[in-house]
């Protein structure tokens, strides 16, 4: 029956009442997820930008516009806490990125060296990859407590016994719970710009900040390697074989053919961290959360507790919108150029 | 073969569970139908129907004690399903965030946890999320055993909104007695600021760290200094800051924060690292001497066996006595729900001497009515009652009673900033720029 049917069909090519271009059939077949994106992103990113703009600053919805305009930016900006954030999410960025790819590019390279069992290995170091953030936060967090993680270690090898003897103060770092900011700038900030002597916010390296790029690394740094083994397969070993009888050495046939032949999965890879870094949440939240005079505190955490605790609409979704934009500066740039190779 | 077989068995689960949901789906969308709505409206009016409670109180005690309540609705309501949909997350941090979305889609729950004071009135009575119980403390004669001042926190241009089922003392002193026998340091009836700081150098000299804080989840140290506030400025000034009679950067106000700097000098290192409870741990252990903590940090020490004026003490947060720092938790009628009629019995089983005297001792807090059955309660509890009846009353602004919610949260920032640089002008400044912006009393 089936089969009659449909050598039928095939003898007479079916009657065309209308036809529809292929541009509009292509056109139609998109439209729904299209109507999908207009509603879901970029109608609430509108509402969110209103949101920003408005009086709605308990639990009753207030959606008239604050007076004057861009009020809650301003409110936002002189706040100390979104000052730290901001000086927080660029240290944080900073630290991962370079740490993440340094040690993806070595673990790739080792790799790349085909040495025993590299299979193994390359399982071991994507697994964390595997793994929640909020996991990655919760262990880490015992790790970097002063009193239980870490620390213990220098008193079990004896390091602060040795130091002990040498008249030194034993090593007991805070991590986490470390309040300093080191290689503060307010003063030569101030040289350039006097006022800024007065602001109450320094700005430096929060060392807390630093346990936390450490735990990012360890779940990232896999995922970086991964990128770069995929990219490293597609050199093709006459490439190398050319360097090595020019007369490279191991070292300078990385240095100078394979990692610059690499350039398009560093970009790559420096995109996708950064915009993980910058909207980091889980990690930070269950390592220190706010941590010690704001050292940990990021832009996401801000936006969560002025949305939820403090009924801040308004305030929260113009922190929302300053992260979108600082996302975008990263994302637009990348997108565009993409494109461009693509025509 | 094999393939053929589990691809069999996927199917055939495929099937069941479509089969499942489609049977769990019926019943759920028929009262969206015209013809089953009437039906769920007769039974509620006949004293069946449901009854949502919605809270986050999940953990062990907690728990129990809000089944002590459920088991007491029960005895009287058997016919109604007590739906409890409660959403874990200390101190409702999760819970409100849900809450909140379903009050503005307009799902309104029956009835939820609420804290009296600003969180009630600010966040459910001004946009109209509750609705008035007045009638019900005149009919079960609530206004002479709930204390005026408590009253109060629960009032809005004359109606009542909520009815509290519980009282915890938030400004609490705790300490380790053994510890401070070892160090030759009795504690009296009550203690001042000054006879602290004198115990506290006493303490360092000898190696013990004075004080305990686990301010990870920054609020514990936002309540040591809110107590602190409260012992320098007396009860009067402090009811004064929150109706406006009273700056933030009075010169009380900032001999309390100097206070306060002060005592942070005694805490413990780890501070950032450790929760509350972690750090009453650690005092029980021996870590430290004195810990600053509402009432439920009393379960801890009777949870792990601890004895009364035996292994730990208490004593008013110093300069607080003659203060009774309230947090409270209570219910109210969602405007709008879905069964207010199973509402308002769930609040008059509530305010019942009854349902209070089995929810309290499992929870660890005291009667919201002084006339409670003394002997039903342990020997801090009672010292707690006798403080409730006779002391002033105040709200905790660190639990959402005293202030808006914006508040709370620019207090929890500028004592986040004070913990680590200490500038009384700046945390004062902060302050009275959240008093500000909140626009509470002005």
């Amino acid at each position: 029956m089936t089969t009659a049917s449909l050598t039928q069909a095939n003898r007479q090519p079916p009657r065309r009442r209308w036809h529809i271009p292929e541009r509009t059939q292509s056109f139609l077949l998109l439209l729904p997820s299209i109507l999908a994106l207009i509603i879901f992103v970029y109608v609430f990113i509108s509402f969110t930008f209103w949101v920003s703009l408005s009086n709605w600053r308990t639990l009753k919805i207030d959606l008239s516009l604050r007076e004057p305009l861009f009020a809650t930016y301003g409110e936002l900006f002189g706040m100390v806490r979104w000052q730290a954030d901001l000086r927080n999410t660029f240290v944080f960025t900073v630290f991962f990125i370079a740490f993440a790819l340094t040690l993806g590019l070595t673990l790739a390279i080792l790799l790349d060296r085909h040495l025993r069992g590299n299979h193994i290995f390359r399982n071991i170091f994507l697994f964390p990859y595997a793994l929640s953030f909020v996991v990655t936060g919760v262990a880490w967090r015992w790790i970097f407590n002063p009193e239980t993680g870490f620390n213990i270690f220098f008193e079990m090898l004896g390091i602060n016994a040795l130091l002990q003897q040498m008249g030194m103060a034993p090593l007991k770092p805070g991590w986490i719970t470390d309040p300093n900011v080191v290689l503060q700038v307010n003063q030569l900030l101030a040289y350039a710009w006097p006022p800024a002597l007065g602001w109450q916010v320094k700005w430096g390296i929060p060392m807390a900040m630093i346990p936390i790029a450490i735990a990012a690394t360890w779940q990232l740094s896999g995922f970086v390697m991964a990128l770069y083994v995929g990219g490293m397969a597609t050199i093709s070993d006459e490439v190398r074989e050319a360097a090595r009888i020019d007369g490279a050495t191991e070292f300078q046939v990385y240095q100078k053919v394979i990692i610059p032949m690499l350039r398009p999965v560093t970009i790559s890879v420096v995109v996708i961290l950064l915009h993980v870094s910058l909207k980091i949440f889980d990690l930070v939240y269950t390592m220190s959360g706010v941590g010690p005079g704001f050292a940990t505190d990021v832009p996401s955490i801000f936006v969560f507790e002025m949305m939820f605790k403090a009924t801040r609409y308004n305030l929260g979704t113009a922190a929302a919108i300053v992260m979108l934009l600082l996302v975008a500066l990263v994302i637009v740039p990348y997108l565009a150029s993409s494109l461009r190779q693509e025509d | 073969m094999v393939s053929k077989r589990l691809l069999f068995v996927f199917s055939a689960i495929l099937v069941l569970a479509m089969a499942l949901a489609g049977c769990a789906a019926t019943p759920a969308a028929a009262p969206t139908g015209g013809e089953a709505a009437p039906a769920t409206e007769g039974e509620a009016a006949a004293g069946g129907g449901q009854l949502e409670v919605f809270s986050w109180w999940t953990s062990g005690g907690e728990a129990a004690a809000l089944q002590a309540l459920f088991d007491a609705y029960a005895a009287q309501y058997p016919d109604v399903e007590i739906v409890n949909a409660t959403v874990a997350g200390g101190g409702g941090s999760a819970a409100r965030g849900v809450l909140q979305t379903r009050l503005a889609g307009g799902d309104v729950p029956d009835t939820w946890q609420v804290h009296p004071g600003f969180e009630l009135i600010g966040q459910y009575v001004d946009p109209g999320y509750v609705a008035s119980v007045t009638d019900l403390y005149e009919s079960e004669g609530w206004n002479d055993v709930v204390p005026e001042a408590l009253r109060n926190m629960m009032t809005q241009d004359g109606e009542i909104y909520q009815v509290t089922v519980g009282v915890h003392r938030g400004n609490g002193f705790w300490y380790n007695k053994k510890l401070l026998d070892a160090n030759g340091v009795t504690v009296g009836d009550t203690m001042t600021a000054d006879e602290f700081i004198a115990i506290a150098d006493q303490l360092k000299a000898a190696g013990v760290t004075p004080l305990c804080v686990g301010d990870n989840g920054i609020w514990a140290t936002a309540q040591l200094f809110e107590n602190t506030l409260l012992g320098t400025i007396g009860p009067e000034a402090y009811l004064g800051l929150w109706d406006g009679s009273v700056s933030f950067d009075d010169p009380g106000v900032k001999q309390a924060m100097e206070t306060y700097g002060k005592m942070l000098d005694y805490q413990n290192e780890d501070h950032s690292a450790l929760s509350w409870d972690q750090a009453i741990k650690k005092l029980m252990e021996g870590g430290c001497a004195f810990s600053s903590m509402g009432d439920w940090a009393y379960g801890e020490f009777v949870n792990a066996q601890q004895k009364d004026m035996e292994d730990f003490g208490w004593v008013s947060h110093p300069g607080t006595a003659g203060s009774f720092m309230i947090v409270a938790d209570g219910f109210p009628i969602g405007n709008g729900s879905k069964n207010p009629e199973n509402a308002r019995n769930w609040l008059k089983v509530l305010g019942s001497k009854e349902a209070q005297e089995a929810f309290n001792p499992l929870k660890g807090s005291i009667c919201a009515r002084t006339d409670c059955d003394r002997a039903k309660f342990g020997m801090y509890h009672n010292w707690s009652m006798d403080s409730f009846a006779n002391d002033a009353l105040v709200p905790s602004v660190v639990h959402g009673s005293a202030a808006p919610a914006d508040f709370q949260q620019a207090l929890n920032d500028a004592v986040t900033s004070f913990v680590v640089d200490r500038n009384v002008d700046a945390f004062a400044a902060a302050l009275v720029a959240g008093a500000q912006m909140s626009g509470f009393g002005q």
